[in-house]
């Protein structure tokens, strides 16, 4: 039996052993092996998600019900290791320049997607917990992992304060479900509520209330309003590659956590936990779009921009169907490819060789370097949601679904901060393209990033010809999640 | 000689396809050489587009309500979404006013623009593309992406090659349309909630129930408001006309105000007919306030262009009034009102710009006596002119004439005070006219000012002749869409009876 829960975990396992082996060839090696572990890193990224996309189909339990694969887990692990290899890789020339090449680095974000991978695939609230704390703990390291700067100490210790904090609430609210029910298996969760439910009996006001606690946990995880303030501070405080870092694979692995949980174990509860969602979604989309609109500087704005895209795939999560999962997968799908181009073309901001982050710096890049500037282009009307970019078809379906549950309402809140946080994306193309240089950006960026920043405004642009496909493998995903 | 082919798409992806080779294939160092190939670049695409759409007029079916040239690929089929495209009587001119319009503005901004000429090119190529597959969409959501793509382009064409306060109107224009938009957006979502498709010629047979119908109205109705644009979500045009390079406000009154009355068309009154009978009344007073308005306006102002750019706002008035009276005559009138304000203010601007580039300013009482100077200037102004104002023998006069009558059948009050904002428009036309054109020539720098040249010409002598064919002979254009619209007006009607049937036999159930 056990070689049969190994064979399920086969990625996780191969990713704890790869990131322990390099943890021993650094260490071994001494200064100057960051190179070398670096792209063994992102090598085993790629080997992980072999293993993961030639894993077996189906849901399938490992070590007695604590660890779950299936088609969604699939799906999100994939986009989480594409997300990790990439945005490691992009780290490359940056911890190089600013004397961050320390082999540490890499390996943490290799534990931290080891942690990333375990959440997606939990199904028992304790097996979450670790995955959660060991991607957490990865972050805040690596968030203060320029530890002779202010900016980056202060933003770790905020971020582990906070999370810390979230991780209780979340441990907590654990704690009262299980004491409320008496397991903490998902799928005994769902066993005893609905249970509950068909006797007639209301759900217990302990357990609704340990769900809270467990939502509020996650909601921190997420970034989502009103749990959302480490967030500016976190992303302009950490080291800009980390910051790209966090911007992307996280975010993916904690909402597909949420989804998980949501429509897992407490989806009896819908009617119960659908209110705070809906709250918490439109004030997530409203305080991304009103907040970043006086930002001067380009990670805060990415940060409250990544709160206002959580607040649209919360709207998904709304609507409690299988279409708003499978709105919530093509979104976050999409939102990983943009955010990543747009975080490599932050990391290629420098002036004179040091790196610049307000966004006044990226004036008259239309006439400097044309091409980037024609790519950040695209990933800004993507992001601001504007056909036939990639971003309008994630909010498209994503809405279908709050339109198909009946929440009008959250929809015409949804399209209209839309429209307020087009501003900030246009003012973006405003400086590239309408103001004149003050100074000018260095080039050339490289050829690595030149890659990854084409590839991600191509994939905006011709995501049109291949919607279809990615459609379908995320409504897979979806209804993976529901034929349980 | 298309036999088969899938004309409407070659159409729409003719220009994308010359912006991309211009993109790449255009290098050079010499700013000069990259700037004379990309115009020549971007005019034989143009071109070869108009030509192929030619095309599509001779070989189009006349006396059928039925969509042509349909084009179906599956595009996510799990979603039941598939590309579509097809032309009707409604849209069809439509295109070819875009394909026409588009190689001269390309030649219109032969000199007057002159930095990033490259981008400048692609910019308006990437345009024709959105334009042309807008009006050719039978899908809603492709509908929807060509709708909203017309947004990208013209706000970097505003943006970058406009006037000085270019960045306020850019934005302007670019929020007001997207905010009208995503409501639209919700509409299509749910539409496709309540059948399942996006298909438009399945949806246009399609029964809504009244009260969705108010909702859907209004959806839609957001959007295409602020489009055509109607009092009082107007206010971006003025704007964004003043500071658009000539080019640019060519295209945004030749085509892009269109894109809202063929909207109404297409999508409020037939598949939403009992709302739009409900609300006919909200745009008829709107519509009439936006005529008698803005003409008041247009009469105080001092620049050339914001006095056409008002205009434009009266004009699109009474296309919305014709459109909501569902009479033959009134929508005929509402479709060639259309057209001919399509071409009419598209000249205007395109005038306007002569003299602006001469002389940089737009100041009405800059000139002056330019008669003296500029003749064929003159007469081919006075041509727009009178076009504009309605003169028999224009195409202007067809139109306003064929919605009056249809205004008539309806409300005549609403025809009546229609009436009072078209001699409005003569007032400030010909006043306009009299300030630029007559009165001595006494300012000194104009009088070097050089009359047109053959580039010039080469742009009015189409635009003449088609206000004229238009003025004249106006039936090779309504023979193209009288079908399509008598269709419309024939599901409008039946919807109203069967509503009326349904309540009628609610009010008596017994029998």
């Amino acid at each position: 039996m056990i070689s049969h829960d190994l064979s399920l975990v086969l990625p996780e396992a191969f990713i704890a052993c790869a990131a322990m082996t390099l943890l021993m060839i650094g260490v071994f090696r001494g200064a100057g092996s960051m190179r070398l572990v670096l792209g063994l890193t992102v090598l085993a990224l790629a080997v992980a998600g072999v293993l993961v996309l030639t894993s077996p189909g189906g849901r399938a339990l490992a070590f007695n019900g604590l660890f779950v694969t299936d088609g969604f887990s699939g799906f999100m692990k994939i986009l989480i290791l594409l997300g990790s290899a990439t945005t490691i890789a992009m780290s490359l020339g940056y911890v190089e320049r600013e004397q961050m090449d320390r082999f540490e680095l890499p390996v943490l974000m290799l534990f931290a997607t080891l942690g990333m991978l375990m959440m997606v695939s939990a199904n028992d609230l304790i097996s979450l917990y670790l995955g959660l704390e060991l991607q957490s703990l990865s972050l805040y390291v690596i968030t203060a992992f320029r530890r002779d700067t202010v900016r980056s100490s202060e933003a770790g210790l905020k971020y582990f304060v906070l999370g810390a904090l979230s991780s209780g609430m979340l441990l907590y609210g654990s704690s009262m479900v299980y004491g409320f029910s008496g397991t903490t298996s998902f799928d005994g969760l769902a066993e005893v509520i609905s249970s509950a439910l068909d006797a007639g009996a209301s759900p217990s006001v302990g357990l609704i209330v340990g769900l809270v606690f467990v939502m509020a946990g996650l909601a921190f995880k997420v970034s989502a309003v009103p749990f959302h303030m480490w967030t500016p501070d976190v992303y302009e405080g950490a080291p800009t590659p980390v910051t790209a870092f966090l911007a992307s694979a996280p975010k993916v692995a904690a909402m597909a956590m949420l989804v998980r949980v949501m429509f897992g174990p407490f989806g009896d509860l819908f009617v119960q936990w659908q209110q705070i969602v809906i709250v918490i979604s439109i004030a997530s989309m409203s305080l991304g779009a009103f907040a970043a609109i006086n930002q001067t500087n380009i990670k805060r704005l990415m940060a409250y921009s990544s709160i206002g895209h959580m607040g649209y795939v919360l709207v998904g999560i709304a609507a409690g169907t299988e279409a708003g999962v499978r709105g919530v997968a093509v979104y976050l799908a999409i939102y990983m490819v943009m955010n990543i181009g747009t975080f490599a073309c932050i990391l290629c901001m420098r002036q004179d060789g040091r790196m610049v982050e307000g966004i006044n710096d990226l004036k008259g890049l239309g006439k400097n370097n044309p091409l980037m500037a024609f790519a950040l282009a695209f990933l800004m009307l993507s992001m601001a949601g504007i056909p036939p970019f990639a971003g309008f078809f994630g909010k498209y379906f994503v809405f279908l679904s709050a339109i198909e549950s009946g929440l009008y309402t959250l929809a015409v809140i949804g399209v209209l901060t839309s429209v307020v946080a087009a501003f900030y994306y246009l003012r973006i193309i405003r400086l590239m393209y309408f103001d004149d240089p003050d100074e000018v950006l260095d080039r050339p960026i490289g050829g690595g990033m030149t890659l990854v920043i084409g590839g991600a405004s191509l994939a905006m642009i011709l995501f049109v010809i291949v919607a279809g496909p990615v459609v379908n493998s995320a409504a897979a995903a979806a209804a993976a999640l529901f034929t349980g | 000689m298309f036999d088969g082919a899938p004309l409407l798409s070659i159409i729409t992806f003719l220009p994308l396809v010359g912006a991309l080779a211009i993109l790449l294939i255009v290098q050079s160092d010499d700013p000069e050489i990259l700037a004379r190939n990309a115009r020549y670049g971007a005019l034989w695409t143009s071109l070869v587009t108009f030509v192929v759409s030619i095309f599509l007029w001779f070989g189009f079916e006349r006396g059928t309500a039925d969509f042509q040239y349909i084009e179906h690929v599956e595009w996510i089929p799990d979603f039941n979404i598939s590309y579509q495209m097809g032309v009707d009587g409604i849209s069809m001119p439509f295109v070819l006013l875009s394909t026409l319009l588009t190689p001269i503005c390309i030649l219109a901004s032969w000199d007057s623009i002159k930095v990033r000429v490259k981008e400048y090119m692609i910019a308006f190529l990437v345009l024709e593309t959105m334009m042309v597959g807008m009006f050719c969409a039978l899908d809603f959501l492709v509908f929807y992406v060509f709708f909203e793509g017309v947004l990208i382009p013209m706000f970097l064409i505003i943006g970058i090659w406009g006037g000085a306060r270019r960045v306020y109107s850019a934005f302007k224009f670019f929020l007001f349309t997207l905010a009208g938009s995503v409501l639209m957006l919700l509409a299509i979502l749910a539409i496709y909630f309540e059948t399942g498709t996006t298909d438009i010629q399945v949806l246009l047979t399609t029964p809504f129930p009244a009260e969705m119908q108010k909702w859907l109205w209004f959806a839609f109705f957001a959007s295409f408001a602020v489009k055509v644009p109607m009092w009082p979500v107007h206010t971006w045009l003025p704007d964004a006309h003043v500071e658009a390079p000539t080019a640019g406000s060519v295209i945004l009154a030749g085509v892009l105000l269109k894109m809202g009355g063929y909207g109404f068309l297409r999508f409020s009154l037939p598949m939403l007919p009992l709302a739009s009978a409900d609300f006919a009344i909200l745009v008829y007073v709107l519509s009439v306030v936006a005529v008698i308005y803005t003409s008041l306006v247009a009469l105080a102002q001092e620049d050339m262009k914001k006095l056409i750019a008002y205009s434009s706002v009266a004009h699109m008035g009474l296309v919305t009034v014709g459109i909501f009276t569902a009479t033959q005559q009134g929508i005929e009138g509402a479709m060639i009102q259309m057209l001919s304000h399509g071409v009419v203010s598209a000249a205007l601007f395109l005038v306007v710009g002569v003299v602006y580039d001469r002389m940089h300013t737009r100041l009405i009482e800059s000139y002056g006596g330019l008669v003296e100077r500029m003749p064929a200037y003159a007469v081919v102004f006075m041509v727009f002119m009178l076009a504009s104002v309605g003169l028999p023998g224009t195409s202007g006069f067809i139109g306003e004439f064929l919605v009056l009558v249809g205004a008539f059948q309806a409300n005549t009050w609403v025809a009546l005070l229609c009436a009072t904002g078209m001699v409005l428009g003569a007032a400030y036309m010909l006043y306009l006219y009299r300030r630029v054109i007559f009165g001595k020539l006494t300012k000194q720098d104009l009088r070097s000012i050089m009359d047109l040249n053959w580039r010039e010409k080469v742009i009015f002598a189409p635009l003449i002749a088609i206000v004229f064919w238009m003025g004249i002979y106006p039936a090779s254009f309504l023979e193209v869409m009288s079908a399509s619209v008598a269709n419309v007006i024939e599901q409008y009607q039946s919807a109203q009876i069967m509503s009326e049937g349904s309540s009628l036999a609610a009010f008596r159930p017994g029998e």
